[in-house]
């Protein structure tokens, strides 16, 4: 069965490419948030098995999101991946405190980005067995 | 199938594009602000830099190497500019609005990663790079005034820290509004927030909190700066919203622990919600607007075009049976849904229509920055005034107007505002003005470009033209002043540099003229020495429909499009002389080509016999009586393209269906023109004269 994924971000471009990426071959399915605010009207009402939020985005930024989902019951199940296109790791130090699962640097490759999943998913299973 | 990573591709160069098209509006809004010693909104520092981190990241992971590069650095910059570590001034707005017009060629380029590209990328990186930061003044942290959170302090970003000290500098208090939104309309809410603390308080960031919040609602702590008193911030959020609080300053420096009990979440203020309204709320915030390939509007109106072609189908029906009085009832019903759907057919057309349609203000932005640029490699003073930016035009017509108006403009600041000490000799204020104007006139837009320089010369005009071989000194005396004018779009008149000061207009304007005229449009100049000049461009507001006159050639039936077309008249075959291997008739005194369709496209036998006429058709300044069979009427067509293997064939615009099963070619003017005038046939007439 195909993964649930969520991506939040306020690029098109990368919303367009993550949906790509991963809904071929039917890896997952993918729902597309542009906003903060949009994110939190889906990950109150659905469950993922992946969530994949941008640092960087106005309003509520992936951090907050992260914090917000650490808290939430309905996604204690969902594994994180946090993009960010900073090197210096300020974002990788603060996103693992509040439970960020992987990091995903900007640009990033289709099969990076399926990978990193598929790892993360089969940790997942073993950990839920 | 189409593959769908080139859907991804183009989702990226639209979004690039949107990018960058923001980036020159808000740099616009910047320069502005700097030049009259404004105070700058951090928020739009902060929206410069979002526009530039947003392209460097999509360009990396779409292979565009240079546009990520560009990006890269002027993210560093602008990085410092929000966290004042740099300052806005001249040498920095250059380098800024340098990346506009870069950034929109390297996207264009062919192969994104051109190693052509590489010399000219890296010496704008080092320029950007040359312009140095400036160390903040460290006087202790402020946010130790505060009992923030670590919680909260964990989860902000360098950025929302810095605005968080910046305006603890400066003085504001700051608040915590806690407050519970409705997840459906949350984006409506937080709109409406803004809003309300536009004025009054300046929004750090929102943090989602765990209470009091369920599926459908959700409690947000607002972290806010002010420095409005408390009292009145309170009169102002807690009928709205949730509680408003001042977050504690701390009184000794190790101090009160963290504040961590919670504050019952206060209801929303929004009364019940319908559900209608919940569910139009809730799809509304979800998608605002899309993107549609305009290819695919083509498609639909085609569709439109087809049921408008079943329609006069069922018309014919319905003419068949009127005789017969046993169906009358069922006729006048079948009369009257035909009236019905007709209505529909024509507001769907109307509705496709205004999805064509985007507003002037994205040339105009394009146009400002151009102002700008030519004003300063002039060293002179120009004051842009803009009205009606909000004028709709068909996407196509946008695309093709920005050169030609840029020309325009470079040519009013080149060439007509004069320089601030010419201007201040002659009583004028230091500053020129140069006014764009938009708006609607019937079913066309105009477009003016106006200043206040120094005005054209009618008379070096008409010296440079005969001086040129373009007129002769006979003809030349006899010239209006307009005409004298209209001589500035002649070819070969201001195409040359020396023209250029002596004309008060230069570059290239018989481009210009072509250009529009390709538009199906029109161009007009007006102009006082002295006083400044105008130029009005009137444009169809869209090319998918055209007004045509419909002829007809051997039998065939073909439309000629409205704006070509200056009048008709009877075609009397005694009348035609031949001059110069090509056949002429006398208009008004003027000689007047005529070419006669029905040869051209080599029909055979096309009845030779009185009772044709003569469309005479204009383009820019020349003239051309197009001889025909018949007339039929003007009609409102959809042009359709004639599909690739046609595509190629000269003098067609494409096809239309006329709504009677008759297909009718539509006639390309500006080809015919050409190709009468300089095509093959041109040349056999100018070897007969020789």
């Amino acid at each position: 069965m195909a993964f649930q994924a969520l991506i939040v971000d306020d690029s098109s471009a990368v919303r367009a490419f993550v949906r790509a990426s991963l809904e071929d071959a039917d890896f997952a399915r993918v729902q597309e948030a542009e906003t903060g605010f949009e994110a939190l009207r889906l990950l109150a009402a659905n469950t993922f098995d992946v969530v994949i939020v941008d640092v960087n985005m106005p309003d509520i930024n992936g951090l907050e999101l992260l914090a917000f989902m650490k808290k939430s019951p309905r996604q204690q199940g969902a594994r994180k991946i946090l993009i960010s296109t900073q090197v210096d790791g300020s974002d990788s130090k603060q996103g693992a405190e509040l439970g960020a699962d992987a990091f995903l640097k900007k640009p990033f490759e289709v099969d990076e980005l399926r990978s990193m999943i598929r790892d993360l998913l089969g940790s997942a299973e073993e950990v839920s067995r | 199938m189409s593959d769908p990573r080139d859907n991804v591709q183009q989702e990226f160069l639209a979004e690039a594009q949107e990018l960058v098209e923001a980036l020159s509006r808000d740099l616009l809004l910047l320069d502005e602000a700097h030049h009259r010693n404004e105070r700058i909104d951090p928020a739009l520092i902060n929206e410069i830099f979002r526009s530039v981190h947003t392209l460097k990241g999509i360009a990396g992971m779409f292979g565009y190497k240079h546009v990520g590069a560009v990006a890269h650095a002027l993210e560093d910059l602008l990085d410092d500019l929000r966290l004042g570590r740099t300052l806005v001034g001249p040498q920095l707005l250059d380098v800024l609005f340098d990346s506009v017009e870069r950034f929109q060629r390297l996207l264009a380029l062919e192969d994104p990663q051109s190693p052509e590209e590489e010399p000219g990328v890296q010496a704008y990186i080092a320029d950007i790079r040359s312009i140095g930061t400036e160390p903040e003044a460290e006087e202790g942290d402020p946010l130790d005034k505060y009992a923030i959170e670590p919680a909260v302090l964990s989860v902000l970003t360098e950025y929302e820290e810095h605005r968080l000290r910046a305006c603890i500098r400066e003085g504001l208090r700051l608040y915590r509004l806690r407050a519970a939104f409705d997840l459906t309309a949350i984006d409506d809410s937080i709109e409406t927030l803004r809003d309300v603390a536009s004025d009054d308080a300046e929004i750090i960031t929102y943090l989602p909190s765990m209470e009091g919040g369920n599926e459908d609602t959700i409690e947000l702590v607002v972290l806010l700066a002010s420095r409005v008193p408390e009292e009145e911030l309170k009169a102002h959020f807690e009928g709205r919203y949730g509680k408003i609080e001042a977050v504690q300053e701390r009184t000794h420096l190790p101090t009160l622990p963290p504040r961590l009990t919670s504050i019952p979440s206060a209801a929303v203020s929004r009364g019940p919600q319908s559900e209608e309204d919940q569910s139009q709320a809730s799809i509304r915030s979800v998608a605002n607007s899309v993107r549609v390939d305009i290819r695919k509007l083509d498609h639909l109106m085609n569709v439109v075009g087809e049921l408008a072609l079943v329609r006069s189908a069922v018309d014919r029906i319905v003419d068949r049976f009127k005789g017969e009085s046993t169906h009358r009832q069922s006729l006048m019903e079948l009369d009257r849904i035909g009236r019905g759907f007709e209505r529909q057919l024509s507001e769907l057309r109307t509705g496709i229509l205004d999805v064509r349609m985007v507003p002037l203000g994205q040339v105009f932005n394009k146009l400002a920055r151009i102002v700008r640029q030519a004003a300063r490699e002039h060293d002179k003073d120009v004051r842009l005034v803009v009205t009606g930016a909000n004028t709709e035009v068909d996407k196509l017509i946008v695309e093709e107007l920005t050169d030609p108006l840029m020309h325009l403009v470079r040519n009013a600041i080149d060439h007509g505002i004069e320089p601030a000490d010419a201007r201040t000799r002659v009583a004028k204020p230091p500053e020129g003005t140069l006014a764009l104007n938009a708006y609607h006139k019937g079913s066309n837009v105009v477009i003016e470009v106006e200043d206040d320089g120094g005005g054209m010369n009618a008379h070096k005009l008409r010296e440079t033209a005969v001086s040129r071989g373009l007129l002769s000194a006979d003809i030349s005396h006899e010239l209006t002043r307009q005409e004298m004018l209209n001589l500035v779009f002649l070819p070969g008149l201001s195409t040359s540099s020396e023209i250029t000061d002596l004309s008060g207009r230069g570059v290239g304007m018989d481009v210009v003229k072509t250009n529009i005229l390709r538009l199906g449009g029109m161009i007009s100049i007006a102009s006082e020495q002295g006083i400044g000049t105008k130029i009005t461009v009137t444009l169809p507001i869209t090319l998918a429909i055209i007004r045509a006159l419909i002829v007809t050639v051997a039998s065939r039936t073909f439309a000629l499009p409205i704006t070509a077309v200056r009048e008709a008249i009877p075609y009397v075959p005694e009348e035609v002389r031949t001059i110069q291997g090509r056949e002429v008739i006398t208009l008004r005194g003027e000689t007047l080509a005529i070419c006669d369709l029905a040869d051209l496209f080599g029909f055979r036998g096309s009845s030779r016999e009185e009772g044709r006429f003569v469309v005479v058709g204009s383009m820019g300044n020349r003239e051309l009586g197009f001889v025909v069979d018949g007339l039929i009427g003007q009609e409102d067509v959809i042009i359709k393209a004639l599909g690739k293997s046609l595509s190629s064939i000269r003098g067609f615009a494409g096809a239309t269906d006329l709504g009677d099963q008759k297909v009718a070619l539509v006639l390309d003017a500006p080809a015919l023109f050409t190709e009468y005038f300089d095509g093959p046939d041109a040349l056999r007439a100018l070897e007969t004269r020789l």
